[in-house]
């Protein structure tokens, strides 16, 4: 039998995707997982050795006994997000992973930033952080510490802004994330 | 997307083991080794006596020197692992003693229905659990000291989570006090096989030790199985308890983050099912899962109701008899050409238990270009992994296959006829041009393909054959005709040279009714060959193939073909394996031509107990045909110039 009637006559197929190389973006994922010694270990570790990439991780415990929340930011295409995911769910200590990337969520990062402070520009910069909706936590004669709340991007904003001033140091917890509206992830876990 | 963990769920039933909440019924010892008190067994032992220096005078084996009368004890730590083995069903483990795991093996003479095997090395122990495990669906039990003891079971525990092993391997670990003080043989194996298990454990209260145990054993086993570690501190093995073992319902109480999803989901089999029907040219990629499953009966009765072929991946092998009409042959890589033409020219795939691994693709881009997927896994992250999929279905792939044949309707193969016969006419071709036009037949030399195929027949293809990595497992795949499941054995993720020795060992005890092959390469074989002697000491009869070409044989093959004939470091020097096996006290024989082949395979047959056929195969034969790393399913190398293929 010849070639040609051993292929279908169709036209040649464009070539297969291959998943993970689609257009990037941020994701976040929620995850409820046990609160267990090793349990941050076992998630950085499998993202590491699956070739993701962490942008921020923030840990906390939740209001249910021995569970603890997860918000991991990451890049990467949708697909290679959703293999993410599904890895993370292979850990035994994992109990649900959400994607909240496309979901309306409130999204909240907390930095606190150690500002150069002299006299003669003291003012100034009391005034810019009180108008950037910024705390004032520490005070001293050389530098002053601001706690800022906001979405990532407020935060960026901030910290650019205060950038000509001199930043000492600064520190940010990464973002955490909530869905908005009545809908529970820790109550879809009991039901 | 949002994913939970289902809860309504169960655990698929354990293939043949004890429930674990039932008492292990009490098991005759030894009784998968050649009996006592026969002829060869004497000998034997009088070897074994001799080689061990215990001189006449020594009335039995080292092995019961343990059952001496000994006043009641409380139960500790050490006697709970050996009961959680036992309540498994599982009545030998293999392992090597060290310092901190010496409480357990003060405790093993008071066990006596749980057979110890003691290994020349953790890898070899390691590798034996997993071949115990592949021969027989329970799990296997491997154990190390801390340590260096625990460093060399990693290879086989990477080896059984690449390939989805069910097995426990235990290790001991310091003193809790003295965790994280770097001492003596103390390193983190914790963290080492985190990556690289199923799920880790580190047991510090003796109290613990029957849950851990016990969700060690389910995890392992449960959903797509793999490998769980259990790092138990010295003084855990050596405190008193009383606490009890857990039934399986507590256990998987205890375990709300772990429910495999067994039953595809109904939407997505509906789907599968109107893809099956339209289909034209649909072939079916059986895969490992089907034999973890179980799943043989119902993936014959679906590939029957529909008139579909079914191809296999390595570890797919035994899905299906291959002398049945619909088996159509080996993919991949090294797989069949007519196979790999098929999948590339086929308008569907029904991949069911497989996980599209590059060694079955090739370059994904221009994989099975015209073909829609259908993917029935039991894990959904194997889905969508390495292949785009139009129907994923995640399940256990016996569940799967029950529910989808009611749901297709049949077609003859009469109606497939066209399909069909052209398939034929291609597996015709492609299996001509196998050994039997061979430029090492022609020279006279010993021609790998042709032993194999003499194995498998002088074995009425009922043997288990446990292959090495390179050539000699490729051969093995290929020629030797497999017509159960869990008959061939083979470390297919991994590729873990020096295998095949300590894996047949596992076997052979694991299914003692079976005669047990292990078809080596010089390079493989002389990594793991120290198993020899455990052969020997406890009675083991495997039989070993030893293809000697002098080389590292696929090294050199990729080095003539890719790396235009830059032959370095594949050639390979070996001792007088005559010599060697004789030292072991190993019955051996050398075939060195295709006529002395026959009887050298009925030789080993004929011992009572290990024995080694060292074929000197021809030194320069390929396996063809080859696809080229990268390159597609289309792109296969049939031939070579210059070699003797």
């Amino acid at each position: 039998m010849s070639e040609e009637t051993t292929i279908p006559t169709r036209a040649a197929p464009p070539p297969r995707a291959v998943p993970g190389t689609g257009a990037v973006r941020v994701h976040r994922l929620v995850a409820l997982v046990l609160d267990k010694p090793g349990v941050l270990n076992r998630v950085a570790s499998l993202m590491r050795a699956r070739n993701f990439n962490i942008d921020s991780l923030a840990v906390s415990r939740t209001d249910q006994e021995g569970l603890s929340r997860m918000t991991i930011t990451l890049h990467g295409d949708d697909v290679a997000v959703e293999q993410a995911a599904k890895q993370l769910y292979r850990l035994i200590d994992v109990l649900k992973v959400q994607d909240v990337t496309s979901d309306p969520t409130v999204d909240h990062e907390l930095a606190l930033v150690k500002i150069r402070a002299t006299d003669a520009n003291r003012g100034e910069l009391l005034k810019v952080i009180e108008l950037s909706k910024g705390r004032v936590v520490d005070l001293t004669a050389e530098s002053v510490i601001v706690e800022v709340s906001g979405t990532e991007g407020e935060t960026d904003a901030f910290v650019a802004l205060v950038r000509i001033y001199g930043i000492k140091e600064l520190v940010r917890t990464g973002a955490v994330v909530m869905s908005r509206g009545s809908g529970s992830i820790e109550e879809a876990l009991k039901r | 997307m949002t994913m939970t963990k289902g809860d309504s769920a169960k655990p698929p039933g354990p293939g043949g083991e004890a429930a674990a909440g039932e008492t292990a019924p009490a098991r005759v010892r030894r009784s998968h080794v050649p009996a006592d008190g026969t002829e060869h067994a004497a000998a034997v032992e009088r070897a074994q006596r001799e080689m061990l220096h215990e001189g006449a005078a020594a009335a039995s084996l080292p092995v019961d020197a343990t059952a001496k009368a000994r006043a009641p004890r409380p139960r500790i730590g050490a006697d709970v692992v050996c009961e959680a083995v036992l309540r498994q069903g599982v009545d030998v483990f293999f392992s090597y003693p060290g310092g901190v795991v010496l409480p357990l093996y003060d405790v093993l003479g008071d066990h006596p229905e749980l057979r110890h095997i003691l290994v020349r090395h953790e890898q070899g122990g390691a590798h034996a659990a997993d071949g115990y495990a592949r021969a027989t669906g329970k799990v296997g039990v491997c154990m190390g000291t801390s340590g260096p003891g625990a460093t060399n079971l990693v290879t086989g525990i990477a080896t059984a989570q690449l390939d989805s092993i069910p097995m426990v391997a235990i290790t001991g670990n310091v003193p809790a006090a003295l965790i994280g003080k770097d001492a003596f043989q103390e390193i983190d194996i914790n963290g080492i096989t985190l990556p690289m298990t199923k799920h880790n454990y580190l047991v510090r209260d003796a109290n613990d030790l029957p849950r851990v145990l016990a969700e060690a054993f389910h995890i392992a086993r449960s959903g797509r199985p793999g490998p769980v570690h259990v790092d138990i501190t010295k003084d855990a093995l050596q405190q008193e308890t009383n606490a009890g073992h857990p039934t399986e319902s507590e256990v998987i109480a205890g375990l709300p983050g772990f429910r495999p999803n067994l039953d595809g989901h109904f939407r997505q089999l509906k789907t599968a099912a109107a893809e099956i029907m339209a289909a034209q040219r649909p072939v079916i990629l059986a895969g490992h899962g089907i034999l973890h499953a179980h799943a043989e009966a119902e993936l014959l009765a679906f590939a029957e109701k529909t008139s579909i072929p079914i191809a296999w991946t390595l570890l797919g092998i035994g899905a299906v008899d291959e002398t049945h009409p619909l088996a159509f042959g080996y993919m991949g890589m090294h797989g069949w050409k007519h196979v790999n033409r098929a999948i590339q020219s086929a308008d569907l795939l029904i991949a069911i238990g497989m996980r599209f691994d590059d060694r079955v693709t090739g370059n994904v881009r221009t994989y099975a270009p015209y073909a829609r997927i259908i993917h029935v896994d039991i894990d959904p992250a194997e889905i969508g992994k390495n292949v785009a999929v139009e129907v994923p279905i995640v399940g256990d792939a016996r569940r799967v296959l029950k529910a989808l044949t009611p749901m297709v309707e049949a077609t003859p193969m009469e109606a497939r006829r066209d399909y069909l016969d052209q398939l034929t006419g291609w597996k015709k071709e492609s299996t001509a041009s196998s050994w039997h036009g061979s430029g090492a037949w022609r020279d006279g030399l010993l021609s790998a393909d042709y032993v194999v195929e003499r194995i498998g027949e002088l074995t009425d293809h009922e043997a288990i054959y446990v292959a090495d990595v390179g050539q000699n497992q490729m051969w093995l795949a290929r020629y030797t005709g497999f017509r159960h499941p869990n008959t061939h054995i083979s470390s297919g993720g991994l590729g873990t040279m020096g295998f095949s020795v300590p894996a047949a060992m596992g076997a052979a005890l694991g299914v003692p009714g079976r005669q047990v092959w292990a078809i080596a390469g010089d390079g493989g074989f002389q990594m793991t060959s120290q198993e020899l002697m455990t052969l020997v000491q406890d009675r083991i009869p495997v039989k070993i193939a030893l293809f000697d070409n002098k080389k590292l044989g696929m090294i050199r093959q990729w080095q003539e073909i890719i790396y235009g004939g830059n032959y370095h470091s594949s050639h390979l020097m070996g001792p007088d394996f005559l010599k060697l096996a004789e030292a072991y006290g190993v019955p051996a024989i050398k075939a060195t031509t295709p006529a002395e082949v026959d009887d050298a395979i009925r030789f080993a047959q004929g011992v009572d107990g290990p024995a080694l056929v060292w074929f000197q195969i021809a030194g320069e034969q390929n396996v063809f045909p080859m696809m080229p790393a990268g390159k597609g399913l289309s792109d296969l190398i049939e031939t070579w110039g210059g070699s003797e293929e």
